[in-house]
């Protein structure tokens, strides 16, 4: 920052610094205007004690409403513990009585009474930081309005030149935001409390309307008082500029990871919303995303609207969950409120203040819907914003479940947070067929492929799971259908298994038959071989016989001549 | 004792002391003309009877709470009670006696 630049008095209050970018403009006066009960006093008071307690400024308290005692007892109870701090000489307060009764005016008169004493509260404790409560009390103890005006106006310039950073509150006026115009002479910062009521819950809000020379935010900020002073909640960060994680969480229902991711399921840090009817299994899907965080050894915040603890517990069991071993290692923290206990801001900071206590890696809220009983939509979601703002920035990964209030708003975008989220996932009745089924199917899903299919879910007493689509001629069947095709897709098989074995036996009997039929005939040809070939064979064994015969005949007829005579004619015989 | 009553009480109501306390801040044209108009009246009225101290906050500053003083120039009347204030620099004498319960009001 150069050194031209507004230089800023950090007030301490949770969220006003941020909002204003480093606090109130330092040695100026800020004026905080608002109705009754806005917080003005508590402001003024929570500004000079932070200033003590965290940036070692002294300051001083003019009190022109309570006595100092009155002050300590009303702000003892946010733990302010203003005695000591007096006896301590890091506060003055100095309580200015003024009383029309006792009081006569004749001719010019100045306050510089006022002046006198404000200096020396501040130069006895060296303070920087002064609070003015509430200055137009003086104009109801003295009639003359045009002195008091301009002493006002000299004070504040007064308070200028002496460089302490000065709140002055005002109660708010009809036309103007002080009864008596104080804007007027504070023209350096001017920030707004208003209290309002909405069906019967209040809130707090907070407005800068004005600060010269400084960026600021504009909006109207939600705030809460509580044990602990002011909190102002930023409903967004003014930058989205957060860091963010490649790493996957499953979801706790293998089959939903599949869908997501090619099977990784949810980026580490997302917001995951999970909206549908009722009965969908809403709470059952948050409940197995918060069991496998707790199996893997993550810390899971629950935040149950609807149900107690034990109960979530109980019925999670029934379908396969074991949550109370968590619960026993201190992984899992349920939260359970009743949504109307207090109102929605009072939620956020509970939700934020436990948080901080527990620092989780996951968060269940179940379900955001349940807070609109106490708000309207847009402050709903005004409340998510900031929260989901606060979890990212952690990162923490969140799951909500909302309801959705009509079958016919499967896709309405619920509660506007959908633009929020990264991940959304429906689940709804699919009724056909005289039953009523459960689909789940993912509306979008930031930065991975994702399946677009709507799948059937059951939940068993194994827990949840996805049921593989089933695409038939009449479309998509489920439940009872489903188990129908299948059923009938197994005979099928059977049959078709049946129909195989029985033509392989008629082909092996075939070929029994043809190799019975080939043997037959070979038999056959041999024996006509056989056949012929004795034939053969008695005609060569004749032939020889017959020759043998004729040759010992022949011989025969020599021996009967001469022997001699015999050889010879038969060579001749022979020619 | 009985005849120095009556004569006074023709002149004031109050027979006893009356303790003034003028609180000022240094010496501003209010202050001084506060300061000459009280004693012309104290003179008229008071002969005698009044005590005036005139205390200087830029002097002594941790003596304006104790009488809640404000406006500048002011002038507490302790004694007798009730305690009132007037502010101002005293200038309409009318009310400057009847704010000092020497005169009633009028009207």
């Amino acid at each position: 920052m150069s050194e031209r630049q507004l230089k800023k008095c950090p007030t301490g209050i949770n969220g006003l610094d941020e909002i204003t970018f480093g606090g109130l403009p330092q040695g100026r006066p800020t004026l905080i205007c608002g109705g009754p009960g806005a917080g003005k006093t508590l402001f003024g008071i929570e500004f000079i004690v932070n200033g003590v307690q965290m940036f070692n400024e002294p300051g001083v308290i003019i009190a022109f409403e309570e006595k100092a005692d009155e002050l300590a007892v009303n702000v003892a109870s946010l733990g302010f513990n203003l005695q000591r701090l007096q006896s301590d000489k890091k506060i003055k307060i100095d309580y200015v009585h003024v009383d029309k009764t006792q009081i006569e005016e004749t001719g010019e008169y100045d306050l510089s009474g006022l002046f006198v004493r404000l200096e020396h509260a501040i130069n006895s404790i060296k303070a920087k930081r002064v609070v003015l409560d509430t200055i137009e009390n003086l104009f109801s103890g003295l009639s003359n309005k045009g002195i008091l005006r301009s002493e006002i106006r000299r004070l504040f310039q007064w308070l200028k030149d002496k460089g302490v950073t000065t709140v002055i509150t005002g109660e708010r006026g009809t036309t103007s935001l002080t009864r008596q115009g104080l804007e007027e002479y504070v023209s350096d910062c001017v920030i707004l409390l208003e209290h309002r009521v909405q069906n019967q819950v209040s809130t707090r809000l907070l407005r800068v309307v004005k600060y010269r020379g400084t960026v600021h935010g504009t909006n109207e900020y939600p705030f809460l008082i509580d044990k602990d002073g002011i909190s102002v909640l930023p409903i967004t960060s003014l930058e989205l500029n957060y860091d963010v994680s490649s790493e996957t969480i499953s979801s706790g229902i293998p089959t939903l990871d599949e869908m997501l991711n090619e099977g990784n399921g949810f980026f580490k840090g997302s917001s995951i919303l999970i909206s549908g009817t009722a009965g969908t299994g809403k709470t059952s899907v948050a409940a197995s995303f918060a069991n496998a965080a707790c199996l893997r050894k993550e810390k899971v915040l629950f935040f149950a609207f609807e149900e107690s603890p034990k109960q979530i517990v109980r019925n999670m069991a029934s379908i396969g969950m074991d949550l109370q071993q968590h619960l026993d290692k201190k992984l899992l923290r349920f939260h359970s409120a009743r949504p109307t206990a207090y109102g929605l801001e009072m939620h956020l900071v509970d939700i934020h203040k436990k948080i901080l206590d527990f620092k989780p890696d996951v968060i269940v809220i179940d379900p955001i819907t349940n807070l609109a009983t106490i708000g309207t939509m847009s402050e709903v979601k005004s409340m998510l914003v900031r929260l989901i703002d606060h979890l990212q920035k952690s990162p923490i990964s969140v799951m909500f479940t909302a309801l959705n209030y009509s079958t016919n708003f499967a896709e309405q975008a619920d509660e506007g947070i959908s633009s929020l989220v990264d991940v959304w996932i429906t689940v709804r009745d699919l009724e056909s067929n005289g039953e009523r089924n459960r689909g789940l199917h993912i509306m979008k899903s930031r930065g991975m492929k994702h399946s677009n299919q709507v799948r059937e879910f059951v939940i068993t007493d194994k827990g949840i799971h996805l049921v593989d689509v089933y695409l038939g001629p009449k479309g998509v069947l489920i439940g009872s259908a489903r188990e129908e095709q299948q059923l009938e897709e197994a005979a099928g098989v059977e049959l078709k298994t049946f129909a195989g074995t029985r033509r392989e036996r008629e082909i092996q009997r075939k070929r029994t038959v043809l190799e019975a039929k080939i043997a037959s005939l070979t038999e056959e040809f041999e024996s006509a071989k056989d056949e012929l070939n004795r034939t053969s064979q008695e005609e060569d064994l004749r032939k020889m016989i017959l020759n043998k015969n004729r040759e010992q005949l022949t011989n025969k007829r020599y021996l009967n001549d001469s022997g001699q005579k015999t050889k010879k004619r038969n060579g001749k015989g022979k020619k | 004792m009985t005849a120095g009553k009556k004569q006074k009480s023709g002149m004031a109501k109050a027979k006893s002391k009356y303790e003034l306390r003028l609180y000022i801040a240094g010496n501003t044209p209010k202050s001084v003309a506060a300061l000459k108009n009280l004693k012309k009246y104290c003179e008229e009225h008071l002969k005698g009877i009044y005590e005036i101290e005139v205390i200087d906050l830029l002097v002594n500053p941790q003596l304006a709470e104790g009488d809640q003083i404000l406006a500048i120039p002011t002038l507490v009347k302790k004694v007798p009670e009730p305690v009132r204030k007037i502010i101002g620099d005293l200038s309409n004498e009318e009310k400057v006696l009847v704010g000092l319960d020497i005169r009633s009001a009028k009207k």
